[in-house]
């Protein structure tokens, strides 16, 4: 698992200190501070509305921070004009120049950072290439399809070699196999180019296969900032938990804090035993999660902390079994386990009893 | 598959139908409001001319002979090309052609402006443009006489400053008429390109930053080429009217500054008029317009294609 990253570094590409943004009493970003390292993959995560966009706009210069500062590789961007920053940006809405070719297009930036129009030209050819769209260079934007205009406005915004590049969902409109080999070819591109990319997306899946780090934010706040791992296994808290994959709370009351091992119970008196959280005390009523595929049933209890349950439901998805199990205390359990010879082992017919096990370090508690 | 190419074929009959009685306004308006002025001055402008107004209905081809040839004071010499009129064209082109560039150096800001305020205070501005132009034509142009005079506030203004010394003469110079056409045309320039503007994704403009373009390059390559529809548009509102203008010239240019509209106006008015060679001017200047019209259109075409 990738280690923190410095708090503050001149290594850093981008360094973002109380980033506060209003719109009139609207309060878009709420003190974001964010370091993010060179060369680095880094995806901003969330919800629509919470943010992302606004906090990329602020970094590309469009929109100033009402409070705080953004600083790119140390030095302070403060009210520096998008032109004159090294940084590239993948819009949203694509915003292709409509009167000018795919090839012109992408030779855009070239040409204004004063290359020959016979370089840009090649350049752009060769970033076509790359999009695989060589055949389209002498088309208008207005006759591409939505993800080949997609596309156009990647290698437009790569062709120039910015030090840092933004992609605002730059895979959304791409359908889902065209949108997988992109993604591998994002993630190569960045190995190959070196250029920091800032990714923003709303999905999940796409965020825990390509990123180096992920930013998970919700209502203009940073809600964690980890490796993919981390943010998946080590949640803080409920929304983090609950956006990224499936997940199950359990509503307990820590009794017992001693060194990294915390001792807590649910609400029928059933003693769990987890790692320690910081910011959670003993006498605390939170929430412990468990992803449903670190759960499994049992007929006998595989150890002391086994719940007795009964199962309600069992669902087959090809690769895997999901079923549901009632708690004697109450509540419900979502439990996953492979189609496989050891995980089929595992499934009851439904009405059966069983006990249902947790493994080692599978239950994380919750801030809130 | 079959059944769905039948039903659309259908389906798009009936439309037919119901879009060719529909049109019927269209076409009349077009017959009665375009077509048939046109005809009736060009079947005019070849007829005999009465001496106390109107026609005979004799063809006769003195009214473009009296246009183009010279053929003396008592119509004996041998003909030469008679410049009294063509000049007096090449003047209003001129004249139109300088209201028009004044019309779109002021326009363009200010539909730019308007446009970019946020969207609920946009009419209001529009509105306050469009409100100097409730008031009557004739009485605009008498008043911008006012304003021009050597004791107008203009002159006032200009010496109270110190700018100048001694009042500046405009009133019955080229200046005053272009003042008075940009003046009457305005609105018809800062309208379309308001349009165009309010239309114009700014998210364009902000791609081209990012790509590292100035403000000016972003207004040059990518701005200017998105509104050019209602650039042209506006140039040719404004041209047109001002090529035929007469108000203008009459009241601000004097004896000397005579234009287009004010030669064919006098050849309708009162006893003195001649109606086919009005009617000769008239489509003329149609021609000429419809000429330059049209080498504007090759000249982009050509242009659009180079790129
Ligand atoms: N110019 C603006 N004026 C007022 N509010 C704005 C403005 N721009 C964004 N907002 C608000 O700020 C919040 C964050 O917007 P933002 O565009 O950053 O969301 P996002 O995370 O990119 O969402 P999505 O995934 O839908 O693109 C939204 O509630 C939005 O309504
Ligand atoms: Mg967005």
């Amino acid at each position: 698992m990738q280690t923190k990253m410095p708090e503050t570094s001149s290594q850093n590409a981008i360094d973002v200190q109380n980033a506060v943004k209003r719109f009139g009493n609207f309060t878009a970003l709420k003190q974001i501070s964010l370091a993010i390292a060179d060369n680095e993959f880094f995806t901003l995560l969330g919800p629509s509305g919470c943010g992302k966009t606004t906090l990329l706009r602020i970094i590309a210069g469009f929109d100033e921070v009402t409070e705080g500062s953004v600083r790119l590789y140390g030095e302070d961007l403060g009210a520096l004009p998008p032109n004159r920053r090294p940084v590239n940006t993948v819009f949203q809405s694509y915003a292709l120049f409509p009167h000018m070719s795919v090839l012109q297009n992408v030779g855009f930036g070239l040409e204004m950072l004063g290359s020959s129009s016979t370089e840009a030209r090649e350049c752009a050819g060769r970033m076509l290439e790359l999009v695989q769209l060589s055949q389209f260079a002498d088309r208008r934007p207005g006759q591409l399809s939505g993800g080949q205009q997609q596309r156009v406005a990647l290698a437009r915004a790569l062709a120039p070699q910015p030090k840092l590049l933004l992609l605002d969902e730059p895979l959304s409109a791409l359908d889902l196999k065209l949108r997988k080999a992109m993604r591998i070819e994002l993630k190569h591109l960045q190995r190959e180019t070196g250029i920091t990319f800032i990714f923003v997306t709303h999905d999940q899946e796409e965020a825990l296969t390509m990123s180096d780090r992920i930013a998970v934010m919700s209502e203009g706040e940073l809600q964690q900032v980890g490796a993919a791992r981390e943010i998946y296994e080590r949640p803080r808290n409920r929304f983090v938990a609950n956006f990224i994959g499936d997940t199950n709370l359990l509503e307990v009351t820590v009794d017992r804090i001693e060194g990294a091992r915390a001792t807590c119970h649910l609400g029928g008196g059933h003693a769990l035993s987890c790692e320690a959280v910081d910011g959670v005390r003993e006498g605390a009523r939170v929430h412990l999660s468990v992803r449903p595929e670190r759960l499994f049933a049992t007929a006998e209890p595989a150890g002391p902390e086994a719940l007795a349950a009964r199962v309600v439901e069992t669902v087959f998805t090809g690769t895997g079994i999901t079923s549901i199990v009632e708690l004697e205390q109450g509540p419900r359990l979502t439990l996953r386990s492979s189609n496989s010879e050891r995980g089929n082992r595992r499934v009851f017919e439904q009405g059966a009893a069983c006990f249902v096990n947790m493994e080692a370090g599978a239950g994380r508690l919750l801030i809130d | 598959m079959a059944a769905g190419a039948v039903g659309g074929s259908s389906a798009s009959s009936t439309y037919r139908e119901a879009r060719g009685w529909l049109l019927l306004p269209a076409w009349s308006v077009l017959l009665f409001f375009s077509l048939a002025p046109v005809i009736m001055m060009l079947v005019y402008s070849f007829l005999t001319k009465e001496h106390r107004g109107g026609v005979i209905w004799e063809f006769s081809l003195a009214a473009y002979d009296q246009f183009f040839l010279d053929r003396g004071l008592f119509g004996d010499e041998p003909p030469r090309i008679q410049w009294t009129y063509i000049a007096i064209f090449w003047r209003s082109i001129w004249q139109a052609g300088a209201a028009t560039l004044m019309s779109l150096a002021v326009g363009f800001p200010t539909a730019y402006f308007i446009a970019t305020r946020p969207a609920k205070a946009r009419p209001l501005w529009v509105f306050l443009i469009t409100i100097p132009y409730w008031v009557n034509l004739l009485i605009r142009t008498v008043s911008m006489k006012f304003l021009l005079r050597e004791q107008g506030p203009l002159n006032d203004f200009l010496l109270w400053t110190g700018a100048i010394d001694s009042p500046l003469q405009i009133v019955n110079t080229n200046l005053a008429v272009q003042l008075g056409l940009f003046y009457s045309y305005l609105p018809f320039m800062v309208l379309p390109i308001y349009a165009a503007v309010e239309r114009y994704d700014f998210a364009l403009s902000e791609a081209a930053a990012d790509l590292y373009a100035s403000k000016w390059t972003t207004l040059r390559r990518i701005l200017l080429p998105a509104v050019k529809p209602g650039v042209v548009a506006g140039c040719i509102l404004v041209f047109v009217p001002s090529l035929g203008s007469f108000l203008a010239p009459d009241l601000l240019g004097g004896a000397r500054n005579f234009m287009i509209g004010s030669l064919i106006e006098e050849q309708f008015k009162g006893n003195a008029g001649n109606w086919p060679f009005g009617a000769a001017a008239s489509m003329i200047l149609l021609t000429l317009v419809l000429l330059l019209l049209l080498a504007f259109a090759r000249q982009q075409a050509r242009a659009e294609r180079r790129s």
